[in-house]
């Protein structure tokens, strides 16, 4: 590692005074923001705190209010991201944009083509050739003529790093690079970092993973609610303490799980086979938190949308209270009394142009009935007391749900769910996306279903969060159950985070 | 999210200007419009005028009723202006061979909700786009008209069966107008107070939620169809009411009235927003388009250019308005 000395011009970033509001609501009020050059430097605050505002005026999407910005010591103003890129800084954004039809090397030199001479016609060979070279120096095996949409999102997250590197990038920002990678593509991607990092690239890392916030990065600034917190190396601080700086209080513990009854089997499946898992056979009891874990695409998720009939299963058999059940399709499923959080909130979850309200009860309208009509008093009722029960935080129940953030919105779809009183819960990566506080505030609510008698199955990326949260942990390993961990060896420390990825590896 | 300028408008922040405009500013538009034909022609607020004015709505009013559904739900329906043509033949031969007028309308309304409902089916059963299959739809029921009526017009001389079309309730509103009334009251409650209304906003809005939340997707698109069909149906009633003859090639363009109306009252075209009071604005804008510029004289090519540039214009608006969509 080069030497690193504590110069005041090695510094590459310098955000002065950084001021911003959108309507009324300041977003960014007076921030000071700094990253030295060769670092990787986490960002972090809970959702709203402004990194991403900060982030995209960095980038030109916005426009600052007041403030000044240097890079590598010279002024920098930009009007877009591509703009920003010719600079040299580019951004990576949680949830990429890639054209599909276009192959790998198109992509990568998109707006950037090789032509013969000076002629308008495509020289393809040479961009395929320049394309494969870029991917053999970061050890990427691909043909550069495969389609984006052939691509895995690890993977196409990796061309877009590759490509900002390719415009000779000196500054690339993060945005949750992780969630939605698994262990062994994460690991990838922290390889990839020190890579770059080693050709002279700083990063901007924002993520909500603690971690690995540790793991990968060198130095740290804290933003909450639009104001600069503290910054400073990674070496002199602790988890605790920087989600205390985040939240702006001590957090006596991330996952205040709540230990209760344990009561009968409610639900049950056999021998469940689909595409993507095979052989599957567990039960939940009542009162009980079941968590599932395993590498990205080990068959968790699949399993669930099987078992909620949105993909369909080709054999085994699923029981509730004793008493099996076919279920063909989500409506099936709901009028059983399974409910389930779906991992993608966006495209599953909720209609985000539609009110909260609407969110809420689409799936219980069923029981907001008056006639042929819709009982609209009992169903603002309703929903607001459900909303109000989850402290969902919005001016009306009136509200686009697009207006909410992330934290907010996962409340919403835990709210629809909720108010149809389901028997049996699945919860696919409950708090992705969610902020500090928000996330503990969606634990506290797990522990208190619970304890109602619900039966909780959580499926989660995150080994704190799985660890913290199950009475039971099953194990999967490509697509079969590898093992099962209980919360007693946990507490007692005869199973910790390595027995559990061992047995994700299929050890 | 807005750009943060805090100019004041006619008293209100920008913000609250823009949810404003968002909600009511179709309202403006017809109100200005009135204001600007009142003015400038002496004759538009005569009473006949009015009618007149509310009677040709009326038509386009009762289709329009039927596509918000379609377009709310994410679809498209091109073949009204066919069903027309096929309500209209199916009538003639129904008076001609029985003379039953309540027949005959039933008849018009069964067929061409039947080719509503095979619409739907079609779309919802193998995932085609709907575009393409009611392009190809239209073909089949406007040739189906030319079939059945042998490829002739001609004319009913009923005269209690023109009633439908040119006849007044107390001889001051046209029925028409209160089929019309009748039918938005319909759509109203059907679209804002029930499930299967909600069901509609969730399809369009986002299918995939939709289904994840247990929304019979399948039959909520194949009933916005059904309802598309009906509406064709009663609206070849009146229209074969107000010629008081069976014609194979009427209807022609009339999806685009129908079409033009939802988009101008504020429905998008990306499904999940739409508004059946706002569907009503639209298609009386479109009416008074139509009656001004035949009150200023304006001949009839230019009056089909008009309409092209205010349609796009009115979709301007409403993109420029919605912006942060």
């Amino acid at each position: 590692m080069p030497e690193k000395k504590q110069e005041t011009n090695n510094i590459i970033l310098d955000c002065q005074g950084m001021s911003k509001s959108f309507g009324g609501t300041h977003a960014l009020k007076d921030v000071t923001f700094q990253v030295k050059k060769g670092q990787v430097h986490a960002l972090l605050g809970e959702n709203g705190a402004g990194k991403s505002t900060l982030m995209k005026i960095i980038i030109g999407l916005y426009k600052a209010d007041k403030g000044t910005i240097f890079f590598e010591g010279k002024p920098y103003q930009v009007n877009g991201p591509a703009e920003a890129i010719r600079a040299g800084i580019s951004m990576i954004h949680q949830e990429l944009n890639t054209e599909p039809y276009l192959s790998i090397a198109e992509s990568i030199f998109l707006n950037r083509e090789d032509v013969h001479g000076k002629s308008p016609f495509l020289n393809k060979k040479e961009t395929n050739r320049k394309a494969a070279e870029l991917l053999r120096q970061f050890d990427f095996n691909l043909n550069p003529k495969i389609l984006m949409e052939e691509l895995t999102l690890a993977q196409s997250q990796m061309i877009e790093i590759i490509k900002a590197v390719s415009c000779n990038a000196r500054l690339v920002i993060m945005d949750e690079p992780t969630s939605s990678l698994d262990s062994e593509e994460t690991g990838r991607l922290f390889r990839t970092i020190r890579n770059l990092q080693s050709q002279g690239v700083t990063i901007i890392y924002i993520s909500h993973r603690m971690e690995e916030i540790f793991q990968v990065c060198d130095s740290y600034s804290v933003f909450r609610d639009g104001v600069f917190v503290n910054s400073g190396e990674l070496t002199e601080v602790t988890t605790g303490d920087l989600i205390s700086m985040m939240v702006g209080r001590k957090v006596e513990s991330v996952f205040p799980k709540v230990d209760c009854e344990i009561g009968e089997v409610v639900f049950k499946v056999e021998g469940l086979s689909g595409k993507g898992f095979r052989d599957i056979s567990f039960e939940v009891h009542r009162g009980e938190i079941l968590g599932l874990s395993g590498l990205v695409g080990s068959g968790r998720s699949e399993t669930m949308r099987g078992i909620f009939g949105m993909d369909p299963l080709t054999s085994g058999k699923i029981y509730l209270e004793g008493k099996e059940i076919i279920i063909k399709n989500p409506r099936d499923a709901i009028n059983k009394g399974i409910a389930m959080i779906n991992e993608d909130r966006k495209n599953f979850g909720l209609c985000l142009f539609r009110s909260l309200r609407e969110n809420v009860s689409l799936p219980n309208l069923r029981k907001l009935h008056k006639g042929t009509l819709i009982n609209q008093n009992k169903e603002k009722t309703e929903v607001r007391d459900i909303t109000g029960q989850l402290r969902v935080k919005t001016a009306s129940i009136e509200a686009d749900a697009f207006s909410l953030s992330g934290g907010n919105q996962q409340k919403v779809v835990l709210s629809k769910w909720l108010m149809s009183k389901p028997k049996v819960l699945i919860m696919d990566e409950p708090t992705r996306g969610v902020d500090v506080g928000a996330k503990s505030e969606i634990h506290a609510l797990m522990s208190k279903f619970a304890a109602e008698g619900m039966a909780i199955i959580v499926v989660s990326s995150e080994l704190p969060e799985i660890m913290g949260m199950s009475d039971r942990i099953l194990i999967y390993h490509e697509g079969r159950l590898n093992g099962e961990i209980a919360r007693e060896d946990i507490l007692n420390g005869t199973a910790d985070q390595e027995t559990i990825l061992a047995k994700e590896f299929g050890e | 999210m807005e750009k943060a300028n805090e100019k004041k408008i006619l008293g209100m922040d920008q913000h609250d200007l823009s949810l404003f405009m968002k909600r009511y500013g179709i309202v403006f538009i017809m109100v200005g419009m009135f204001l600007i034909l009142s003015v400038s022609s002496p004759n538009f607020l005569k009473i006949n005028n009015i009618t007149n004015v509310f009677s040709t709505v009326a038509l386009n009013g009762v289709l329009a009723m039927g596509m918000v559904f379609v377009i709310t739900a994410g679809g498209i329906d091109l073949s009204i202006g066919s069903m027309l043509a096929l309500a209209s033949t199916t009538i003639g031969i129904v008076l001609q061979a029985t003379g039953n007028i309540p027949l005959a309308c039933i008849a018009a309304i069964i067929i061409c909700t039947f080719f509503g409902l095979l619409n739907g089916l079609l779309i919802a059963k193998f995932d085609m786009f709907p575009f393409v299959v009611t392009l190809a739809s239209q073909l089949v029921i406007r040739g189906l008209g030319y079939v059945i009526s042998g490829g002739y017009s001609f004319a009913l001389a009923n005269p209690k069966f023109s009633k439908i079309g040119l006849g007044k309730l107390w001889n001051a509103i046209p029925y028409p107008i209160l089929i019309l009334f009748g039918i938005t009251i319909l759509a109203f409650i059907l679209l804002h107070q029930t499930k299967f209304g909600r069901y509609i906003y969730a399809v369009g809005g986002n299918i995939n939620a939709a289904t994840a939340s247990g929304v019979n997707v399948f039959w909520t698109r194949v009933g916005s169809f059904i309802i598309s069909g009906f509406c064709a149906g009663v609206a070849g009633i009146i229209m074969t009411a107000r010629i008081n003859a069976a014609q194979p090639n009427i209807g022609i363009g009339y999806e685009t009235d129908a079409i033009a109306a939802c988009v101008i009252g504020g429905t998008s075209f990306a499904g999940g927003i739409s508004t059946i009071p706002g569907t009503l604005v639209g298609i009386i804008i479109i009416g008074l388009i139509y009656n001004g510029m035949n009150l200023l004289g304006i001949s009839s090519y230019w009056q089909t250019i008009c309409k092209g540039l205010i349609i796009i214009g009115a979709v301007m608006l409403d993109t420029i308005i919605n912006k942060k969509r």
